[in-house]
């Protein structure tokens, strides 16, 4: 078990250098430093000399891959590749373009994200789960007929549409909740129903046909035909050996979105003011800083490789048959 | 106004060649049985019919406004096309702004210099919505006079078309009225009953629309006095391309490296295994923020590459559906590795090496036509997704150009007028209802087609472009 461990902590290494690779490339290959210095500083107006200062602020004013500058092994070392990835790599994020600390940022806009991605991603398991235990138990019955169809229209939704939808009627209509903002503690609970709410909602029928086919395709294994032939009730076998047994490829789906866990919802969070990550990403992007998107890159990818993972220690929990070697 | 001749842009191209290599697709599926049966399947369920023709109406129209013409008009659009020749009284007569639907007053007040030099404010009349009328209290009688007239000429349309199929129908049944009453009983081999009665519903809308649209704003108009059916209309295209497109320029990738990989095995399959698993840890929305704000710098160091304002659009659509196209490369590439490493071992295979032909010989005789129908699943399956990802996208200032007309922009111009009092809600639901309409369709189809061509496939790849509209908006 830990060999496997360690041996995919280690498969996971050459990964996240790709992706390192492939965000310094897009960031300082594709567009120079020079490009950004331009782009913060304004298009036009701006002398070389600002842009060599803002460059040498930041440590932008390296050479990309070999500083022939320097002596002997610096050579290689004292390179703008070699200090950036170090940096990412030690979670030393430094400051964002517009001069803020990225890591303080960070921590102060995780429990926002979390506060509405956890909520979100129990209660859709939860209830997507329910659903489709319910129509694979009465599977082919006039219920299931008009759960495909409701499935079908509410996937075809666009997703703005329940969060516009949503504000618009609950919030501005009726004044249940307030429209957007955030508030820390327990005050902040009125802010969030609305957002979890609707973030289940949008994510329910796609899930609910995914878990159903995958309910169905278990419930024609022989272990079902031989529990039926035992004498259990339908009900019991659905609920306890095909749920059981059907959580594993469900789990896959459901460590794969521990990166949006942590990123938050992008839309969500900006339509709703909520100050998490995704909005924090979203005011990046909008203000073209690339340190912050290039963070938030490289702790995306960490987050999946460290998903996957997961995912494959927990098939351990609920499936006896997998072992790890 | 036209001046030039045909302009064609570069996702105008990509857009016939798509078309094109359908075509061509078609006509040798058609003289294949065992590529037919699947489609006949298709056809064969009456939602997979009733959808292909909202579908083919909506490439009809995508279609219609790929063809451009350059103008002397250089005050506004300096590219036309087709459909905004045909739409020219929507195009050519905007308000100064926001008017609701059928409206022949402005929505907001303005200040108005009476004769006597009083000031008063007042609704003023809009340019072009209800003009024909001397007095606004005809309206009603008005509008349903010409709806009446709509819904006639789109009966009759329907009727018409009843009448042809039933044309093509009267052998099998024995006489015109035989066949007419089994297509209304739906008991044709076709499944006659469900395109007639969505291709009746497409002619009314068309009907109402010709009889109604000139003379008013039939969606209303938005800030800066556009016709919003205008622009629905004209969002119809960028849907169409980024959900095609996206799948159809990262197919060749695709398939070269998931094939190879499965074929060859050993280090190939190493390098393209490592290939997308570093490309997919990546989070997509990420990645397509990352390579929009590149692109964006790009272009602003070299704005005076592009000629016209629709050719660097133009491009930045085609950009991103390259972008996206990487992000949903890596699960196709996935999927053709794995079916590939399965056929490899089968006996023709195995025969045909033992006979001594070549890799590349067998790869596109035995191997590539045996993956060709996870290709098919896969770019119907991913087409909603991606339409639904480009509103997303927008929304967060990394999809189409604001100056394009998108879903995506018409719904973000519009998000906040809903704080207005009264609402401004004309713009937020054409998109939307369209949208919808869209995609519905093409999931509607897409499931008929997955259900046909590999009832057994599991949904492992259609998953991540759902995740990735999902990720943008909510999971």
């Amino acid at each position: 078990m830990s060999a496997y461990l360690i041996r995919r902590l280690l498969y996971a290494l050459p990964i996240l250098v790709g992706v390192n690779v492939i965000t310094f490339l897009l960031f300082f290959v594709v567009n120079t430093p020079d490009d950004m210095a331009r782009m913060q500083l304004g298009e036009r107006h701006v002398t070389q000399e600002a842009i060599d200062k803002w460059k040498a602020e930041r440590g932008y004013d390296r050479p990309l891959f070999w500083n022939g500058a320097a002596s002997g092994f610096e050579q290689a070392t004292d390179t703008l590749f070699i200090r950036s990835t170090v940096r990412l790599f030690t979670f030393d994020f430094g400051r964002s373009d517009g001069g803020r600390d990225i890591g303080g940022d960070l921590r102060q806009r995780m429990g926002p994200s979390l506060a509405i991605a956890v909520p979100v991603l129990l209660l859709q398991l939860v209830a997507a789960l329910g659903w489709a235990l319910v129509i694979a138990w009465l599977r082919g019955s006039r219920l299931d007929v008009a759960s495909a169809l409701v499935c079908v229209a509410m996937m075809s939704v666009s997703g703005l549409f329940y969060i516009i939808g949503g504000q618009y009627l609950v919030a501005k209509l009726w004044r249940l909740v307030p429209i957007s903002g955030y508030d820390y503690g327990l005050a902040s609970i009125k802010f969030l129903v609305l957002p979890v709410v609707i973030g289940m909602l949008i994510a329910l029928g796609p899930n609910v046909r995914w878990y159903r086919t995958i309910f169905l395709e278990e419930m024609g294994r022989e272990y079902v035909r031989m529990a039926r032939a035992k004498g259990l009730s339908d009900a019991r076998v659905l609920f306890v050996h095909v749920l059981r047994n059907a959580l594993i490829p469900i789990l896959t789906g459901v460590v794969v979105l521990l990166p949006s866990l942590f990123l938050g919802a992008l839309i969500t969070e900006a339509f709703f003011a909520i100050p998490g990550l995704g909005s924090y990403t979203i005011d990046a992007l909008q203000a073209q800083d690339f340190a912050i998107v290039r963070t938030m890159v490289f702790l995306g990818s960490l987050l999946y490789i460290v998903g996957l993972l997961l995912t494959d220690l927990s098939y351990v929990v609920a499936d006896p048959r997998v072992r790890l070697q | 106004m036209i001046q030039g001749g045909l302009v064609v842009l570069a996702s105008d191209a990509c857009l016939f060649v798509l078309v094109a290599s359908a075509l061509a697709y078609w006509t040798i599926a058609r003289r294949h049985e065992h590529l037919r049966a699947p489609w006949r399947e298709v056809w064969a369920r009456p939602a997979a019919a009733g959808a292909a023709v909202v579908l083919g109406f909506f490439i009809a129209i995508a279609l219609v406004d790929s063809i451009h013409f350059s103008t002397r008009d250089e005050a506004q659009d300096d590219v036309v096309s087709l459909l905004d020749l045909a739409l020219e009284s929507l195009r050519t007569h905007p308000e100064t702004s926001y008017s609701a639907p059928f409206a022949t007053h402005a929505y907001s007040r303005e200040t108005v210099r009476l004769p006597d030099g009083r000031v008063h404010r007042e609704y003023p009349r809009l340019v072009s919505g209800g003009a024909h009328l001397v007095a606004p209290t005809e309206r009603p009688a008005d509008i349903a006079r010409r709806a009446v007239l709509g819904l006639a000429l789109g009966l009759a349309s329907g009727a018409l078309a009843l009448l042809g199929a039933a044309c093509v129908e009267r052998r099998r049944h024995g006489g015109l009225a035989a066949a007419c009453r089994a297509i209304v009983g739906g008991r044709t081999r076709r499944p006659w009953r469900s395109l007639l009665a969505v291709g009746c519903a497409i002619a009314l809308l068309l009907g109402l629309g010709i009889a109604l649209a000139p003379w008013y704003h039939v969606l209303g108009t938005d800030k800066v006095g556009t016709d919003v059916l205008y622009q629905a209309l004209k969002s119809v295209r960028t849907g169409i391309l980024i959900g095609s497109l996206t799948t159809f320029i990262s197919l060749p990738f695709a398939l070269a490296l998931g094939v190879a990989a499965g074929y060859f095995r050993g280090p190939v399959d190493d390098a393209v295994q490592y290939l997308y698993t570093t490309l997919s840890s990546i989070p997509g929305v990420l990645l397509i923020a990352a390579a929009a704000l590149l692109l964006d710098v790009h272009m602003s160091r070299h704005a005076d590459t592009f000629d016209s304002l629709a050719a660097r659009a133009d491009l930045r659509l085609l950009a991103l559906c390259g972008i996206l196209g990487i992000t949903s490369w890596t699960s196709l590439c996935r999927l053709l590795r794995a079916e590939t490493l399965k056929l490899r071992e089968v006996e023709y295979v195995a025969a045909a090496q033992a006979l001594g032909v070549r890799s590349p010989a067998i790869i596109r005789r035995h191997l590539l036509p045996n993956v060709m129908h996870i290709v098919m699943i896969t770019t119907v399956l991913d087409f909603s997704g991606l339409v639904l990802a480009e509103a997303a996208l927008t929304y967060i200032d990394i999809g189409v150009d604001p100056s394009m007309e998108s879903w995506g922009n018409m719904i973000n111009a519009a998000r906040l007028e809903l704080a207005r009092e009264p609402a401004v809600w004309w713009s937020l639901v054409a998109a939307l209802v369209f949208m919808f309409v869209l995609v519905l369709a093409a999931n509607v189809f897409a499931d008929a087609v997955r259900d046909a061509f590999d009832p057994r496939l599991r949904r492992v790849g259609a998953e991540s472009i759902a995740t990735l509209a999902q990720e943008t908006s909510h999971r």
